[in-house]
């Protein structure tokens, strides 16, 4: 047995520029997204809540955004490898608009882009620290995906990240079905984000809600981001 | 102004005694021999068409792209050697980008004009390297309005209000002289070139030809975009009706 102090790191995967360089553990995160299949289109909501460890540090975050004409990506977790997941998607959609042909990247082809990019960071064990949510509708055909930091990938009627998956999914395989109306969708949304928010520490009681439209693709319509009062 | 340069125009990187390199000429004659590239700079956005020649009947209509985005908010378009122009275009696609993700704004038509000539001029420099075969115009809508530059094979670059290159540059420079560019819309931009086009494609020479047009403009939300088809088969009606009015006389 050699016995002098090794000069190598003890895991030779990780090389020598290892651990400043991996994401180790998330600082700003954000907590559930939950999301829905209805008649017209897909419901999605989040909470504008942006934690640093146990502290409730950040009140209006928002973690939903619209990815080109048709899609719209929701975020949980490390807020600043959201941003960077951002930025990536809005190259791949100048791209794809500069082709000016008439065809844009419908919700299954981001899913599957983000798919990728998640995968190939954890493979190299520097993931980003996101689960994300991602609906839409093309040629009225509706989406809804969730990929998250290991790149488990799926496609549901209903889906959501983080306790959203323990507290909210419970309630939409009980209560959802094909053909939801508007009203019924947001309804049983704001029953699922009610309950993380008496359940969840890290939700926070200033809800994002969108909407994304079969019937008019091109309208992505933000809800009022309802203030709720701890009843 | 052809002068046969005996013996200097073998190279980029040599002289003649009166002070010309050839070579940039010669590739500035390649850009002549292509179709008529149009650029005009209207009160509210640039608008740019293109005469494209069809080479081939057998060619699709929509096909061979001559106007391309650059960026969300400007497009070039290319006369001359098009697979040039392809390796153009794609260096401004990246210079673009790249000012972006480090300016985090779009880049300034400008800016992004210096770089595409100074792109431009590089391969003017070197002997193992070709002079680019084509010329390009770039227009777009940055914070400082509307702008329009064009690019030639030598790396000169200069901003206009009213830009043409190809074969009938000389008859659309007349043309476009005598538009009242400060108090037109795009709209009505689109129309004129097309006339404009229409009127300087010489018939007998070339037989068929196709227009593409695009414009930024505020109506298309300081987006590079091509023209609305409606529109355009307006412009193209309009434009027949002139030329035959001008047949009649």
């Amino acid at each position: 047995m050699n016995f002098m102090a090794s000069t190598q790191p003890e895991n030779r995967l990780l090389g020598p520029q290892s651990d400043s360089q991996r994401t180790l553990y998330p600082y700003v995160t954000g907590t559930s997204v939950v999301a829905l299949k209805y008649k017209d289109g897909i419901l999605m909501a989040a909470d504008m809540g942006g934690s640093y460890g146990s502290t409730l540090r950040y009140k209006s975050v928002e973690r939903m955004k619209p990815i080109g004409k048709h899609s719209l990506l929701g975020a949980s977790g490390e807020i600043s490898d959201f941003q960077e997941i951002l930025r990536y998607l809005d190259e791949l959609i100048l791209y794809d608009n500069m082709w000016d042909d008439g065809n844009s990247l419908g919700p299954k082809e981001v899913h599957n882009y983000l798919t990728r990019v998640m995968y190939n960071r954890r493979n190299k064990f520097n993931p980003l620290w996101n689960s994300l949510v991602l609906g839409g509708v093309k040629n009225g055909q509706k989406y809804l995906g969730m990929v998250n930091m290991i790149g488990v990938n799926f496609e549901d009627n209903h889906v959501a990240t983080g306790f959203g998956n323990h507290l909210a999914r419970p309630i939409l395989r009980q209560e959802w079905h094909e053909n939801l109306s508007f009203e019924d969708g947001v309804r049983l949304l704001e029953k699922c984000m009610r309950v993380l928010l008496y359940r969840d520490r890290s939700a926070v009681n200033k809800l994002q809600v969108d909407v994304f439209l079969k019937m008019a693709p091109n309208q992505i319509y933000s809800l009022a981001k309802l203030l709720w009062s701890l009843t | 102004m052809s002068s046969i340069g005996t013996g200097y125009d073998l190279s980029v990187t040599t002289f003649s005694p009166d002070g010309r390199v050839f070579q940039i000429e010669y590739a500035a004659k390649a850009v002549d021999n292509s179709g008529t590239v149009i650029g005009i700079k209207c009160k509210d956005g640039i608008v740019m068409g293109v005469e494209k020649l069809i080479t081939s009947k057998m060619m699709l209509p929509g096909s061979n792209r001559r106007i391309h985005s650059v960026h969300r908010h400007s497009g070039m378009a290319v006369a001359g050697l098009a697979a040039d122009g392809r390796q153009i275009v794609a260096r401004a696609k990246s210079e673009a980008t790249n000012y972006e993700s480090v300016y985090g704004e779009a880049i300034p038509i400008k800016e992004l004009a210096q770089r595409v000539a100074s792109y431009v001029h590089l391969c003017t420099l070197y002997w193992w390297l070709r002079p680019f075969g084509c010329g390009v115009i770039l227009g777009g809508y940055d914070r400082d309005g509307p702008q329009l530059y064009m690019v030639e094979p030598s790396g000169i670059s200069y901003r206009y209000f009213g830009a043409a290159i190809g074969k009938g540059k000389q008859a659309a420079k007349t043309e476009i002289e005598k538009l009242k560019l400060s108090e037109m819309t795009c709209r009505e931009g689109v129309i004129e070139v097309a006339k404009i086009i229409y009127k300087v494609h010489d018939e007998a020479k070339d037989k068929a030809f196709e227009l593409e047009m695009s414009w930024v403009c505020d109506e298309s939300k300081q987006q590079h975009q091509k023209v609305p088809d409606d529109l355009l088969e307006e412009a193209k009606v309009a434009a027949r009706a002139a030329l035959e009015e001008m047949d009649a006389d």
